[in-house]
């Protein structure tokens, strides 16, 4: 048992076999780069080239635990502050930012990545991760949904309706709450009067863990014990990572306007790549010529990234009318054709 | 060919759809065991299983949501809202994902999704239980909202619906749902976006849907006595909306009136005039009028009669359409 500012964390169960070496390094870089592409992004931010980011720095420990903790197979529904876990599943940046660019809604095929796209609505991700599951289970498939929801968005409604449903029906999903203290400036303390947010799932007869989110294996054994209890039949169950957000919401948001002063230094010190870096090596699993070929790696991945972001990408405006039904109907292919119009002409004064 | 009713074609093509196509799932609030508060669903459970129209637990949202993770797994759901105003806690789920999913994914994740809800007043049901809320589905792009006025389309609308790649919300009148009319199965009425004209006539075009059609035909009818031949043209589909007929019978006739139950403010009426007027004006002899709801929240059932638009209403609407000016 550790404890996290105030915080009691339970389920640490100590006795655990630890992971394999590679799993390990794969974390730690996987880490690393996600640390990396989050420093980048916000720099993408203040320069301009992207609208708005919400980092996940300080979170990317749940992020790249419990991605790596599920199958390719298995589907995600993640937030907008899921960069890292998009990243760690393997869906090119450039794609991970489209939304934040302001391209397109979403960068990636969904399909292809199984994963959903960025949910802004809060909490109605987890009824399509549920519904997603429910329909895996009745198909036989062993498929399983990890929806991620802040722990803000555990007051909406949708997370409970997700959570009862998913119980009832036993759908395999496993719920994982990143409690990192705010939802932009409410702190937890306004949103729940529970003891725990891992505590509600008692209330709808699931199993409730609560670990160290900044604790990357943690999180990993936690996300990789309840999917496998979610395959085998088990139902699903809710997952509380306690971390903390060490940027503000978005570049948009100014966190000195609701954080207590030397909190944030406290989180930082517990930063959860540096604790994984000085673990493994300490265990000898990375030496400090590994740390530092990652280091590299994850340098020259950031400007790799910022170099492709040099070319903005050219949408055709006529893709305002593309898919919002599989045909356009008539009244779209009035409205079309005076965009095209107007482009033509557009193009002419040119 | 026998005597049925909007609720036994509605029944019918659900079991069609699901004999037809093993993926199609019927869920929602007490559709199974006892067949749904309207019996739409009843035996569908005994038939297909438990697996393949159940009972959820009792939240809308939940209903839809679900259902679009289903939809995107490759089921195709058929959900029901139990009442009009009931579906209102699924609004988010049907606004910022049903509609938009397609859109949002460029065309990898469409929804073959139909969410069924029974809609309308006349049945003297307690409040919250006679919403007519098309005009919110209207509004939303990337929805088709169809509602049927008969029995052959409430079979073979729902079936288009089930079979529709894209969302579609289905509005059945429940005051309709009764009413016997003779029609076989399976029958099949055109594809969705098309209206009906159900009735010819020369000198006004009657524009309804769904309850209200029952009462265009019937103002019609009281109309012929005093010499106006009305023609009634059954919209179906509310979105999209079937211009080219509309347009058609009122280049004709000259003349419209819209009727519905919903509220007339920024309802699906001022819609369909202003469309009328855009494409129309220089053959309309008269403003296009409106019978429609007050603008009141739905009244208690002792006092929906004054509410409901009737004959008499469509009537006052048909006199004032300009008869001193010669038709052109």
């Amino acid at each position: 048992m550790s404890v996290l500012s105030g915080y009691e964390v339970r389920d640490a169960t100590p006795a655990r076999p630890a992971l394999p070496t590679e799993l390990r390094r794969r974390l730690h870089r996987a880490m690393v780069v996600g640390r990396a592409f989050n420093r980048q992004a916000t720099a993408f931010s203040r320069q301009g080239r992207l609208a708005v980011y919400p980092s996940s720095r300080g979170q990317e420990a749940c992020q790249v635990g419990s991605v790596l903790a599920v199958r390719p197979t298995d589907w995600l529904f993640p937030t907008y502050r899921e960069s890292v876990a998009l990243l760690t599943r393997g869906i090119d940046p450039v794609e991970v930012l489209s939304l934040f660019r302001g391209d397109r809604h979403c960068g990636y095929n969904p399909r292809a990545e199984h994963t959903a796209p960025q949910c802004t609505p809060l909490a109605t991700q987890c009824l399509h991760a549920a519904g997603l599951a429910d329909a895996a289970r009745m198909a036989g498939d062993p498929v399983v949904a990890l929806a991620y929801i802040g722990d803000g968005a555990t007051s909406e409604g949708d997370f409970h309706e997700a959570l009862n449903y998913a119980a009832v029906r036993r759908a395999p999903v496993v719920f994982l709450v990143q409690n990192n203290q705010y939802a932009i400036s409410v702190p937890l303390a306004k949103q729940t009067a529970a003891r725990t947010l891992a505590d509600k799932a008692a209330g709808y007869g699931m199993p409730g863990v609560r670990v160290d989110g900044n604790d990357v294996l943690e999180v990993y054994h936690a996300v990789r014990e309840a999917a496998d209890r979610a395959r085998s039949g088990g139902g699903p169950t809710l997952v509380e990572a306690v971390t903390y957000r060490l940027e503000a919401h978005t570049n948009a948001d100014d966190d000195s306007r609701y954080r207590p002063e030397g909190e944030a230094e406290d989180w930082a010190d517990r930063d959860p790549v540096v604790r994984l870096e000085e673990r493994l090596l300490a265990e000898g699993v990375l030496d400090t010529e590994a740390v530092a070929e990652v280091e590299a790696a994850a340098t020259a991945f950031a400007a790799e990234l910022s170099a492709r972001f040099d070319e903005s990408p050219r949408r055709d405006p006529m893709e305002l009318f593309q898919h919002v039904y599989h045909q356009l109907p008539p009244h779209l292919r009035e409205q079309a054709a005076r965009l095209a119009a107007e482009l033509a002409a557009a193009h002419e004064e040119e | 060919m026998s005597e049925t009713s909007m609720a036994v074609a509605l029944n019918t093509a659900l079991r069609d759809a699901m004999r037809a196509d093993e993926r199609t799932l019927v869920f929602g609030e007490d559709v199974g065991r006892l067949g749904g508060v309207f019996r739409i669903t009843d035996g569908l459970t005994a038939e297909f299983g438990e697996e393949r129209c159940f009972d959820t637990p009792l939240a809308e949202s939940a209903i839809l949501g679900t259902a679009v993770g289903m939809a995107v797994y490759g089921y195709r759901p058929v959900v029901e809202m139990q009442f009009d105003a009931f579906a209102y806690p699924a609004f988010e789920q049907l606004v910022s994902h049903v509609a938009k999913l397609r859109n949002r994914t460029r065309g990898v994740l469409g929804l073959p999704l139909t969410i069924r809800i029974p809609y309308g007043g006349g049945i003297g049901a307690v409040e919250h239980h006679s919403d007519s809320s098309e005009v919110y589905y209207m509004a939303t792009p990337g929805l088709t909202v169809v509602t049927p006025a008969n029995a052959a389309d409430a079979y073979a609308l729902l079936r288009r619906s089930i079979d529709s790649p894209d969302p579609v919300v289905f509005l059945e009148p429940k005051r309709l749902y009764w009413q016997k009319e003779r029609v076989a199965f399976p029958v099949d009425t055109g594809p969705l976006g098309t209206a009906a004209v159900r009735r010819r006539g020369r000198d006004a075009t009657l524009v309804a849907y769904g309850p209200s059609v029952g009462t265009a035909l019937a103002a019609a009818d009281a109309a012929a006595e005093r010499g106006w031949d009305l023609e009634v043209v059954d919209l179906r589909s509310l979105m999209p909306l079937d211009d080219e007929t509309v347009c058609a019978s009122v280049r004709r006739t000259g003349r419209a009136v819209v009727v519905h139950e919903a509220h007339g403010f920024a309802g699906p009426g001022a819609e369909i005039a202003a469309r009328i007027t855009e494409r129309c004006f220089y053959h309309l002899e008269a403003p296009v009028r409106r019978v429609t709801g007050f603008d009141v929240p739905y009244p208690a059932p002792l006092l929906e009669e004054h509410y409901l638009p009737d004959v008499g209403r469509v009537l006052d609407a048909v006199a004032s359409l300009e008869w001193e000016r010669v038709p052109a």
